[in-house]
């Protein structure tokens, strides 16, 4: 079903990941975010934007246990944990912030 | 997986091109899904597997994606441990330098960054094949 976001259709697949990593902008993470009932504050966005990151360096999206190494490793033991990881992302760290930052859902990820 | 499950000694053979085929690519996703288990998991590359690690790989004219820069995330997977085949190297005239540097970080050891590759020769990659519990072949 396609996003409709400020007036512009997105393609996404059949559970709500985008079609296309290049169309993503920051304002498709609040209306994904929005429709799930939620809304993004700064402490989503680091993960978002470390998403990104990591995606753009290594073409992959990280799995979860990598994810949450690599956060405590750049924001710090408090922020690498998967107790405050769930706490923002409730539908899984990997997931979720995954489908909000554009990228494809995790490898590995069932 | 629990603590006190059974470690096995897991390696992955890479032995084709990166491409033309889908071997390359299959074999990391099941590399990096199976790193989700704690296994102790090493990867061979030999014959035609030792062009999956070479630098500046450019598949523009391919229509397909580019997934080297991948093998850089192996350190991030615990993967330590890549052995490249010095005879399968020196048969293609490469040497080390036209391979991706691939490191892994140190959690005991303050985060240090150490090689993960290592270039062996065929009877020495022969012993740790001899090692393993399970060779899986790609």
């Amino acid at each position: 079903m396609p996003l409709e976001v400020n007036g512009k259709s997105y393609e996404t697949d059949e559970e709500g990941y985008l079609a296309n990593i290049n169309e993503w902008e920051p304002g498709l993470a609040d209306a994904m975010a929005e429709a799930d009932g939620t809304s993004l504050g700064d402490n989503h966005w680091e993960v978002i934007n470390f998403l990104r990151e990591y995606y753009e360096e290594y073409q992959i999206a990280p799995a979860v246990r990598v994810l949450t190494k690599a956060i405590g490793k750049k924001l710090g033991k408090d922020k690498g944990n998967s107790k405050y990881l769930y706490e923002l992302f409730p539908y899984g760290p990997a997931k979720q912030a995954c489908k909000y930052a554009g990228l494809p859902k995790p490898t590995g990820c069932v | 997986m629990s603590e006190e499950g059974i470690v096995k000694k897991l390696m992955y053979v890479n032995r084709k091109a990166p491409y033309g085929t889908i071997y390359a690519l299959e074999s990391l996703e099941v590399v990096l899904i199976g790193a989700a288990f704690d296994q102790q998991v090493s990867l061979a590359f030999v014959d035609d597997g030792v062009y999956q690690l070479t630098r500046s790989q450019n598949t523009d004219g391919i229509g397909m994606k580019n997934f080297s820069p991948t093998y850089a995330a192996l350190g991030d997977y615990d993967v330590r441990h890549i052995y490249v085949e010095r005879e399968s190297l020196e048969a293609r005239g490469l040497t080390v330098e036209d391979l991706m540097p691939l490191t892994y970080e140190d959690e005991d050891d303050d985060w240090a960054e150490k090689e993960s590759l290592r270039v062996v020769d065929s009877s020495e990659l022969a012993t740790l094949m001899g090692e393993q519990d399970v060779v899986l072949s790609f």
